[in-house]
């Protein structure tokens, strides 16, 4: 049985434990001083209370009413506000830790409940961390797990959650019994089975703290990967580990039979399948349901927690391993939830996901500092203790080098010695062992509060002082950290070529290998599953080497338009050589100068995120900058999602908050094409609104350009012919305003006067395509902002329908400008 | 078989100069075999434009097959270096079908059309932009800042290796040679 079936057998034996315990005096333990009186003041209040009002009160204090879910929400409060305060001193979060400096914070807030009130009312209960607090830290590793990468180390993975964790739970058990035989522990009412049980519980490497502590390290991905894996897949053999012993405990010693063995093996094949099995199952239906979602856009998000959330309880109630349930309904159903969901719910998904996340490994490591303060638990035996905290690290040790060496037989990349080190060094014991180790039954195993004790110790031991040295540690190993780059088309290119020579050579040299079977698993994906689970127009933008593309497109458009922001005008990006495009042969250049500024500009824009599918018409009201702002900056984060740190530019910030807000504000819908193939659309109405309010708001308009100019872009890219809902257009401002401003050079005004937003004079707009769009035949997105904007009457029609006028109230027609219209803004203009 | 001392002595040296160990030769040349119907050149299946073979014996095939051997723990520096620029010579010709020296947009282009051919719904004019595109990126890696007037001929084998600079190609690109009914061999 899972965890269950302990947790309600502890509840019950809670209940009988508290016969003595004044219900209201649990209400003692305030969180804070302050908060102390007032609950001192309400249980009074409250004991006031029981007699009958003898006159009618206008306002009572009523705190039993809201007792529950208050302290809930204080206590969240709590650990919100100690983040906080932790975070003012960046100096001190680098160096310590952050999961250390909860448990502090837990331990001195533990100390005051304590002192209030002699009763360690507050713990870390094994109900609410396996039920509301752990899901959560897990669901967001299965989310935003590297697949490719976890799936090509998952044998290493496996062996070493396995056979690893198992070599563990028997060594340190066996180990401590052998001491205990000794006579160094003194006495002691435990037997064999209770020391194997205990030691199955403390092996298991715990993804909590693993993530929390390495989180900040960043090392190398295959590294972290191993470890992370390890931590989230040992979750089986913990689970079996642990019932089966703590049920031959419960037998008895004696009574247990080959049988009971045989059972025990055979549990941990049916534990561990039938979890992944029910993830599967549940990120199968995840994104079926995702597939329909298209008009109810809002509780998109909703979807994806609740069926995950499902996922880990029903393979708990089942009584098989929830965490791997959760873990690989995470994985499986990235890919197709990603796809179907629009980008809104896909970053309120994110967010959502690791705000939990976060969360909830915040409260739990503050609880776990509160839960230590609890004398009546705590008993010492300093060889117990002392062993314990040796047998795991040595074990620990020599489980990794031999597996290691092992694997390295099978692995084409080796681990070496420091990166056995690192994990070695990264096996960090958590709350999931203290959540084990309070759901003993007491009447079973009578020293439990001496595991209890151990298992604090170690706890903190690892979280602590391993957490406080591994960065240190992995300075001066020279350990090969993660690199964040950014994608680079090249990359992605020669990555792709790669994998099919990689196919065909495994296939000529006649053997099955990993990139034979990843081939058939795309192929597979591609043909049918796709199909099945993933929105039809979905499936045809869906492309690794389309999204890094487009990515850079964006990025260049950007920065183009930025730079003109700096300058002042776009004229910068004239150039001499006016005769050609920026064609083939790479004939013209960059002004000088551009490359520094376009690419830092270009390194800090990949923080932006832009909606580019349709968002709801009705939610056309104009965001918060909060809002905007978390939204791109989630998005940096493509490989190695953290959740402590956002490092944001700040000068940055505030083009790209101004940006956003016009992007959403613009972007309403959107519908891209075909290259060259049209589809009528319907006019922006929102437009005109649009207008008046830019104009109140006196925003620089240049800020639109970065928006027309991206849908431009967009455009091209993308042809979601089913999307209906993309009725309204903008890029056809887009291009006014960007021939206007090539028109003239704009003055400072306070938010510069945006004559493609003069109201209604008339104007028609000339059609000036950003470079990249003018001619087929020439090279096309993803320039560097050096080209010029080229007058090219004669090849409108292959874009989406521009507008002639400024007037929203227009039919969106198109083509071909009026040819009266100056061309004296660009000297030397291009033909194509 | 034929003789069978001359037969390991052809062995050793093609061992020598491969890489492969006797009992990865002798894998192979049974793979070889099947491919090539018990010939002894395997004949050139697609009919490619000039200059490339119409058939291979086993010596080229091995030689083609050690582009992808793993890297050895035991390496030096200067071993894995020239290892890695193997490799990335490999790839390179891979791209460069007229085997001038120097990848040019079109046949950058051709690999990544190919490429994305497996993608039915990607449009030609998409591909070609992607190719353009990578094509400016490796431009701007290789040259930087260009003149005005300067003109991009083409990826030469010297800036291939610079855009490979920070990338770990030799982890990505081997294959295992584990023969399948025998002992994998530990290296």
């Amino acid at each position: 049985m899972g965890y269950q079936g302990h947790i309600l057998l502890w509840a019950q034996r809670e209940l009988e434990e508290a016969p003595g315990r004044h219900p209201e005096s649990s209400l003692g333990g305030c969180l804070l001083l302050g908060l102390l009186a007032l609950a001192a003041a309400s249980e009074h209040e409250g004991q006031g209370d029981a007699g009958e009002p003898h006159i009618f009160q206008i306002v009572t204090f009523k705190w039993h009413h809201v007792q529950d879910p208050y302290i809930i929400a204080l206590w969240i409060l709590v650990a919100s506000l100690a983040k906080i305060v932790f975070h003012l001193s960046h100096k001190v979060t680098t160096v310590i830790p952050e999961s250390a400096l909860l448990i502090f914070l837990g331990l001195f807030l533990g100390g005051i409940v304590w002192a209030a009130d002699h009763i360690a009312s507050f713990t870390l209960t094994p109900t609410v961390f396996f039920f509301y607090l752990l899901p959560p830290i897990v669901l967001d590793a299965g989310y935003f797990m590297p697949n490719r990468l976890f799936f090509g180390n998952l044998g290493t993975i496996l062996l070493y959650a396995v056979i690893g964790t198992i070599w563990n739970a028997a060594t340190t058990g066996l180990s401590l019994y052998g001491v205990y035989l000794s006579g160094a522990m003194g006495h002691l009412d435990i037997g064999l089975l209770d020391f194997l049980l205990f030691g199955s519980l403390i092996a298991a490497v715990d993804p909590v703290a693993v993530l929390a502590v390495f989180e900040e390290v960043h090392v190398n991905d295959v590294l972290f990967i191993i470890v992370f894996g390890e931590s989230l897949l040992n979750d089986a053999v913990t689970v079996v580990l642990y019932n089966v012993f703590d049920a031959f405990v419960a037998i008895g010693a004696d009574n247990v039979t080959c049988t009971d063995c045989l059972k025990g093996i055979v549990s941990f094949f049916v534990v561990s399948l039938g979890g992944t099995f029910i993830g599967i199952v549940f990120a199968f239906l995840l994104s079926l349901v995702t597939r329909f979602t298209k008009h109810v856009r809002i509780i998109e998000p909703g979807f994806v927690f609740v069926i995950s959330y499902l996922s880990y309880l029903t393979s708990e109630m089942l009584s098989l391993s929830a965490i791997l349930a959760i873990t690989f309904c995470g994985i499986c159903c990235q890919k197709y939830v990603k796809a179907n969901i629009s980008e809104q719910s896909s970053t309120t998904v994110r967010y959502t996901m690791k705000m939990l996340a976060s969360g909830a490994e915040t409260i739990i490591f503050m609880f776990l500092g509160i839960s230590a303060v609890n004398p009546q638990i705590w008993t010492w035996n300093t060889a117990f203790i002392l062993l314990t905290l040796v047998f795991i690290s040595v074990y620990r040790v020599i489980g990794v080098v031999l597996q290691t060496w092992v694997l390295n037989h099978y692995r084409m990349v080796q681990l070496g010695i420091i990166d056995q080190v690192v994990m070695s060094y990264g096996g960090l014991r958590g709350a999931v062992a203290f959540a084990l180790v309070a759901l003993l039954d007491k009447n079973k195993v009578k020293e439990k509060d001496l595991f209890v004790s151990t298992t604090i110790i170690v706890v903190f031991f690892t979280v602590i002082f391993q957490g406080l040295t591994i960065k240190p540690l992995v300075q001066w190993l020279k350990v090969k950290r993660s690199e964040h780059r950014e994608p680079k088309l090249n990359e992605k290119l020669h990555g792709r070529a790669f994998d099919h020579i990689l196919s065909a050579i495994e296939d000529i040299s006649g053997q099955i290998g990993h990139n034979y079977l990843r081939d058939k698993w795309i192929n597979f994906d591609r043909k049918v599953l796709s199909k099945v689970l993933m929105r039809r127009s979905a499936q045809k933008s869906r492309d690794q080497i389309l999204n890094v593309f487009h990515q850079l497109n964006l990025k260049d458009a950007i920065s183009y338009v930025a730079e003109g922001e700096r300058r002042g005008s776009l004229a910068f990006i004239r150039s001499p050589s006016s005769d050609n495009m920026v064609n083939v042969n790479f004939n013209t250049s960059r002004p000088m100068g551009m490359e520094a500024s376009v690419s830092y500009l270009r390194e800090n824009a990949s923080s932006v995120c832009l909606d580019m599918q349709a968002l709801e018409q009705r939610r056309k009201s104009i965001r918060d900058r909060e809002d905007m702002t978390t939204h791109h900056t989630l998005h940096q984060y493509l490989y190695k999602p953290s959740r402590h740190e956002i490092i944001q530019n700040e000068d940055e910030k505030q083009d790209k908050e101004i940006f956003q807000r016009t992007m959403r504000k613009r972007l309403e819908s959107f519908k891209s094409t075909k290259l060259g193939v049209k589809h009528p659309k319907k006019i922006n109405k929102t437009h005109k609104r649009d207008r008046g309010q830019k104009r109140v708001r006196g925003e620089c308009f240049m800020t639109l350009a970065h928006t027309d100019v991206i849908c431009f872009l967009l455009d091209m890219e993308f042809s979601e012919p089913e999307e209906n809902e993309y009725e309204h257009l903008h890029t056809g401002t887009g291009i006014d305003f960007l021939a206007n401003v090539t028109k003239q050079n704009f003055t400072e005004t306070s938010g510069i006067d945006n004559p493609a937003f003069s109201d209604d004079d008339g104007q028609s707009v000339y059609m000036r395509f950003p470079p990249w769009l003018s001619n087929e035949d020439t090279v096309v997105p993803s320039q560097r902002a050096r080209v010029q904007i080229p007058y090219s009457p004669s090849n409108f029609r292959r874009l989406t329908p521009l507008r002639l006028s400024n007037k929203s109230v227009d039919s969106f027609l198109l083509a071909d400008g009026p040819e009266e219209r100056p061309r004296s803004f660009l000297p030397e203009s291009t033909h194509m | 078989m034929g003789s069978f001392h001359s037969r390991s002595e052809e062995v050793q040296e093609l061992a020598d100069k491969t890489g492969f160990t006797s009992d990865q030769i002798e894998h192979l040349h049974r793979r070889f075999k099947q491919l090539s119907g018990d010939q002894p050149t395997i004949w050139n299946l697609r009919q490619a434009p000039g200059g490339l073979a119409d058939e291979i014996n086993f010596e080229d095939f091995l030689t083609i097959m050690s582009y992808f051997r793993p890297i050895e723990m035991d390496m030096d520096e200067e071993q894995l270096d020239r290892f890695r620029k193997e490799k990335l010579k490999f790839l390179f010709h891979m791209y460069d079908s007229d085997h001038d020296g120097k990848i040019t947009l079109q046949e950058y282009r051709k690999v990544v059309e190919e490429l994305l051919s497996g993608n039915p719904h990607l449009e030609k004019e998409s591909a070609r932009s992607i190719a353009d595109g990578a094509m400016m990126e490796a431009a701007s890696i290789c040259v930087g800042q260009m003149e005005p007037d300067q003109v991009y001929e083409g990826i030469t084998f010297e800036d291939f290796l610079k855009i490979w600079q920070g990338i770990d190609i030799e982890t990505k690109m081997h294959v295992r040679f584990l023969n399948m009914e025998t002992i994998p061999h530990c290296h």
